[in-house]
């Protein structure tokens, strides 16, 4: 997606038993989604370190998206529980430094849902483009 | 530093078809650590393979990257590949450019810049793979079924004729559970006795099984393979070797004022007795709490009138450790009490009874003889209430119910009121309920029978009081169909209780590390495709330890638990999957953050030396990692503030290397 | 001012030496200036006689040092914990960083702690002297004579909103145990979720961006009591011992706080140590505030051996996209 040559950077965390797979099917079915999304494929949404999606937005990316079984369905009985409990933490913590809501959110996409993990993707990638350039997480001494 | 091939695959046109493959290859030549990158009309083909192993020889590669499909598909094919070639398998990393690229993206200019960042993530994550090698422990050729229900004798009957040795721990004095309580069983009406009681004696004639009555497991440590129990053998003051079961003792022994559990308190035992006639083990045992002389050293009746001579009154308690590859918890239900149920007059009449209590009574070897008599006045009831969901379903009433529904009721009352008008045709039988439940097979048209063919009252409404008067007991209930009150004089009331998990195995719980939910069942492995396996590797769950359920589904799940027990028993080794966390002890502070967030127990505590400056010494807590039990979620990787804990395959650094690729 | 003199403590501490019961003091050592104390280890009565002080620039929070100082050697160690140490005590022993039976706890009451730095902002440079009686502060100093403050004045904020006088472990305790107070301690918080995204970016940016990254705050810090800190550890992707652009300390800073969260016990010692006076425990406090109202009230360090937040879970916590909504309410 494109808005005024502004293409945004998407980095998108997928588990590998629920959202990677909704993934391939939104594949399989050539569901189109924005090409900005790059997934990296983790074993349980529990992996996810909030250092990664600090980090992410470190190197540059306009938004981190979590994906993960639904609760209750977790591979690994409990993982995505904790996900919830890190990520609505962290993403609170960054709404209260001033950063925009909109470039942080956790799905829960089944295998099954290869349709809702190409919607998910397009709706996150219009949100993210609607805001612009992530320069708040990347430049604060700058610009005192 | 690594020396890394790429394999560009066209997979025909569905990726060369939006992606320009040369154009990708070509862009990945020049990453660090690449030696050749190359593209091929189909990577997964034989040629496609054969090409690869190739590469490995001619440019003596150490790590792998296709961009194919999804590694879903073909990540083990290329893993296979790259072992015949003769790396490590776990060098290989597939860059997914066709579901998550070429599928989903119609312009050849955008698909192709997407795979080449695809790409680039892949290398620089194979940059940082480590050769795996997954762990094999052995696996100890027998099993624990702790429970002696049906549950419990079904599992063992599958894993014995499998020809694997298990072991019963029950604790009661006999195996049997609640099954051996029942009179008839729905939808067949076939004696629960008559069906239950060959398995019983299979069992305790079984070279496979041992039986572990009247005993408990007290410790349990070890993982999936290599378990060790402890089992404690309550003293019986019986030599279960020597007893012939001959019944002499329980008829001479002068205390007869014992009540009888097995009937429920409905009649009397003595203080040495056999719980039942067709008891397995069919052995004696003696009541510590009743026995006089016990408590007092006076009496010693039952001794002298024992022929055999298997009476020991110093016998202590017996402690066994024995090693397990598989366990199976089979530790069934209990029903609710129905002490604080003011409403049904429960304390305050004799006859008004449970369901289970019930059964007793309509047994042959109950404790009326099978004759429904009132437990006050030993009468015959005329008129019989029944009241369904008492505590089940019960929303609001978290301090005496239960939320969910017990499955069992709808059918087991069914059944009593079928045996009821069927023994008694001058009864009147009244069944109030919130809805009928019948989803098995052949159940509707059981309970149709019921009310059909055996005239039972079915009233949709739920009974508000029972009131004592006289030897009647006044029951005011609504019909919610014809909206009105209904006032019942009933000889009779009978409570179907709502079952729960026996409270005593939450110990047990504790020491499998099996997870439990908020009412007590032990929680599955994955509610739907993994329903007889626990959480934990290696302990399997059978019967209602899990859920309400009746007998057919108990006893296929004891199957199933079953075939996943021989299963594992069948394999000499178990080879783990590699890709399991590590803690570095330098930097772990022993904090028991993962241990709290570890699903399958995998994480334990030692006490380490290290050595210090100066020759001096400190001894820490680190955690260490089972890898045989370890399953690799990597929930612990981020419980561990300091990184100490990481995950083989997933690791924090390879991570981060994917992300500074894909946001570069 | 405090309650308890230097006297009480210092004959208390000798007691407990000479009748064996411990080997060491961990105690506080005046410094230069009045206001300069510094935490010491004592081993006999005479050194406690000579440099043991007790007063109102006491702050420091004792236990993280018991880590190092049970390592080092076999007898129990004295230490005098104030009652928002406690917590961090109790937090501690919950992690297993040391062995419970090598201290021995003294419990003492606290009337609040002075703050150097604002006391220096209300009368400048030049303190020779700062008492303090019922009525508040006198500040003695080299350029404006007497000065005299309000408790207000000189007191750390942390002791302004103080959350509990009651000892959550100790062996022994000194004076009356106080109780848990309904303290205001989230209303910075509170006016911080007040404002617009844009208001609160420039307030942390102000803030954050005076970071130096001396790492004070995490080597004080009771909850960053790692053997090796993932900022120090080359294999976790994120290691950099200082700022090498210009989102780091930022990174830094988050890191932190969701490594502390659910464990931070809010002693405050963060922010009393950072030498740019940067409002650190505003952020502890945030993630503190959002565990209450997300998950139930929580107290790290209120009993040994609870499961703090961010290991545990229920089926029905809230999504994230909600807690961004109710974080800011």
């Amino acid at each position: 997606m494109q808005v005024n040559g502004f293409k945004p950077k998407i980095v998108a965390f997928c588990c590998n038993w629920c959202s990677y797979a909704g993934a391939d099917l939104a594949g399989n079915n050539r569901l189109n989604y924005p090409a900005d999304v790059k997934i990296i494929r983790v074993p349980c949404s529990c992996r996810v370190n909030p250092m990664f999606v600090l980090r992410a937005f470190q190197r540059g990316a306009d938004g981190v998206i979590i994906c993960g079984c639904h609760p209750g369905d977790c591979h690994y009985t409990s993982g995505n529980y904790y996900t919830r409990r890190r990520m609505s933490l962290l993403f609170s913590m960054l709404d209260y430094l001033g950063i925009e809501r909109d470039r942080t959110r956790v799905e829960w996409v089944s295998a099954a849902e290869g349709a809702k993990f190409a919607a998910t993707m397009n709706d996150f990638v219009e949100k993210v483009t609607a805001l612009g350039e992530n320069k708040r997480l990347e430049d604060l001494r700058c610009k005192r | 530093m690594q020396r890394i091939g790429v394999f560009v695959c066209w997979c025909g046109s569905n990726i060369a078809g939006t992606v320009d493959v040369q154009a990708v290859s070509e862009a990945l030549k020049n990453e660090p650590g690449v030696v050749l990158s190359t593209n091929y009309q189909y990577m997964c083909s034989q040629a496609g393979q054969d090409m690869i192993k190739a590469a490995i020889a001619e440019h003596k590669l150490t790590g792998i990257v296709i961009c194919s499909c999804s590694p879903r598909m073909h990540e083990a094919t290329f893993r296979k590949t790259a072992a015949a070639a003769g790396i490590n398998p776990y060098m290989v990393e597939i860059a997914n450019i066709r579901e998550q690229c070429s599928w989903v993206h119609k312009e050849m200019e955008i698909g192709t810049e997407k795979a080449i960042i695809l790409g680039k993530a892949a290398i620089a994550k194979v940059n940082l793979n480590t050769p795996l090698t997954p762990g094999e422990s052995p696996v100890t050729k027998r099993a624990l079924v702790i429970g002696g229900g049906i549950a419990g004798i079904q599992t063992a009957l599958d894993i014995a004729d499998a020809g694997f040795e298990v072991d019963i721990v029950e604790k009661k004095p006999t195996i049997g559970g609640k099954m051996a309580q029942l009179d008839k069983t729905f939808p067949t009406l076939d004696c629960a006795a008559c069906i239950l009681t060959p398995k019983m004696v299979d069992v305790g004639q079984h070279e496979k099984i041992r039986i572990f009555s009247y005993s408990e497991v007290t410790a349990l440590e070890g993982f999936v393979g290599n378990f060790t129990a402890t089992i404690t053998k309550k003293a019986r003051f019986v030599k279960e070797d020597v007893c012939t079961g001959c019944g002499l003792c329980t008829e001479k022994c002068p205390q007869k004022k014992v009540p009888n559990e097995f009937n429920l308190g409905m009649d009397n035992r003595r203080a040495i007795y056999i719980p039942f006639a067709q008891a397995v083990p069919k052995v004696a045992t003696i009541d510590p709490d009743h026995c006089t002389m016990l408590k007092t050293g006076k009496c010693g009746l039952c001794a002298k009138v024992c022929t055999a001579g298997a009476i020991d009154y110093t016998q202590k308690d017996e402690v066994i450790k024995e090693k397990y590859g598989a366990i199976v918890v089979a530790t069934g239900y209990e029903p609710i009490s129905m002490e604080k149920f003011d409403e049904f007059a429960y304390n305050q009449s004799k006859d008004v009874i449970t369901s289970l209590e019930f059964e007793r009574l309509t047994n042959a070897a109950g404790p009326t003889a099978g004759k429904l008599l009132r437990p006050s006045d030993g009468k015959h009831p005329h008129k019989i209430v029944f009241v369904q969901c008492v505590g089940s379903r019960c929303e609001n009433c978290a301090e005496k119910g239960k939320e969910y529904c017990s499955k069992i009721c709808c059918m087991y009352t069914a059944k009593h009121a079928m045996l009821t008008r069927d023994k008694y045709p001058d009864t009147e039988v009244y069944v109030f309920y919130i809805d009928v439940r019948t989803p098995g097979k052949n159940f509707d048209e059981f309970y149709r029978r019921a009310v059909e063919e055996y005239g039972v009252h079915y009233i949709k409404g739920m009974v508000g009081k029972v009131t004592p008067e006289g030897d009647k007991l006044m029951v005011q209930a609504s019909d919610l169909l014809a909206d009105k009150q209904l006032h019942i004089d009933a000889d009779l009331v009978v409570l179907a209780a709502a079952i729960e998990p026996d409270k005593s195995a939450r110990p047990l719980a504790t020491m499998l590390t099996a997870s439990m939910d908020t009412n007590d069942f032990f929680t599955e492995a994955h509610p739907k495709l993994r329903p007889v396996e626990s959480p934990t590797a290696g302990v399997y769950l059978s019967g209602t330890c899990q859920g309400p359920k009746d007998i057919p589904e108990t006893v296929s799940q004891a199957g199933a638990a079953a075939a996943k027990v021989i299963g594992l028993l069948a394999k000499d080794k178990l080879t783990g999957n590699p890709c399991v966390a590590h803690s570095d002890e330098l930097m772990c502070n022993g904090c028991s953050s993962c241990e709290r967030v570890c699903p399958y127990g995998a994480i334990t505590y030692t006490d380490k030396e290290f050595r210090m400056p100066n020759r001096t010494t400190l001894i820490r807590r680190v955690a260490s990692v089972n890898e045989a039990v370890c399953q690799g979620c990597g929930a612990c990787t981020v419980a561990c503030p300091s990184g100490a804990m990481d995950l083989k395959g997933f690791a924090s650094e390879q991570i981060i290397a994917e992300v500074d690729a894909v946001c570069k | 001012m405090q309650k308890i003199t230097r006297e009480t403590l210092v004959a208390k501490a000798s007691a407990l030496l000479a009748e064996g019961m411990v080997d060491r003091v961990l105690g506080w050592k005046k410094g230069e200036f009045a206001y300069d104390v510094t935490p010491n280890v004592f081993a006999d009565a005479a050194s406690l006689e000579k440099d043991f002080v007790y007063g109102d620039f006491c702050g420091a929070n004792f236990s993280k040092y018991l880590i190092a100082e049970t390592r080092k050697g076999e007898g129990k160690i004295l230490v005098f914990l104030k009652p928002c140490d406690t917590y961090s005590f109790n937090q501690l022993l919950t992690e297993h960083r040391f062995d419970r039976e090598k201290v021995y706890v003294v419990g003492i009451p606290c009337e609040g702690m002075a703050d150097i730095g604002k006391i220096k902002a209300e009368v400048g440079e030049g303190i020779l002297e700062v008492e303090s009686d019922a009525n508040g502060f006198t500040v003695k100093t080299l350029y404006k004579g007497d000065v005299k403050l309000t408790a207000e004045q000189a007191l750390g904020e942390r002791c302004l909103v103080c959350k509990s006088k009651k000892h959550v472990a100790y062996d022994e305790l000194i004076g009356e145990d106080g109780v848990v107070i309904d303290s205001a301690r989230f209303d910075e918080v509170e006016k911080l979720e007040k404002m617009s995204s844009d208001e609160r970016f420039a307030f942390w940016q102000n803030e954050l961006s005076r970071c130096i990254r001396c790492n004070a705050c995490r080597d004080v810090c009771p909850a960053c009591s790692c053997e090796k800190c993932v900022f120090n550890n080359p294999k976790s992707g994120v290691e950099n011992k200082a700022v090498a652009d210009s989102f780091e300390e930022k990174m830094f800073h988050i890191i932190r706080a969701f490594h502390v969260a659910g464990r931070c016990t809010d002693c405050g010692e963060c922010s009393r140590v950072c030498p740019q006076d940067i409002p650190l425990h505003l952020l502890n406090r945030k993630f503190i505030k959002d565990i209450n109202s997300f998950y139930g009230e929580y107290q790290a360090g209120e009993t040994v051996g609870s499961r703090a937040p961010l290991v545990n879970y229920t089926t029905e916590d809230i999504e994230p996209s909600e807690a961004v909504e109710r974080g800011n309410q």
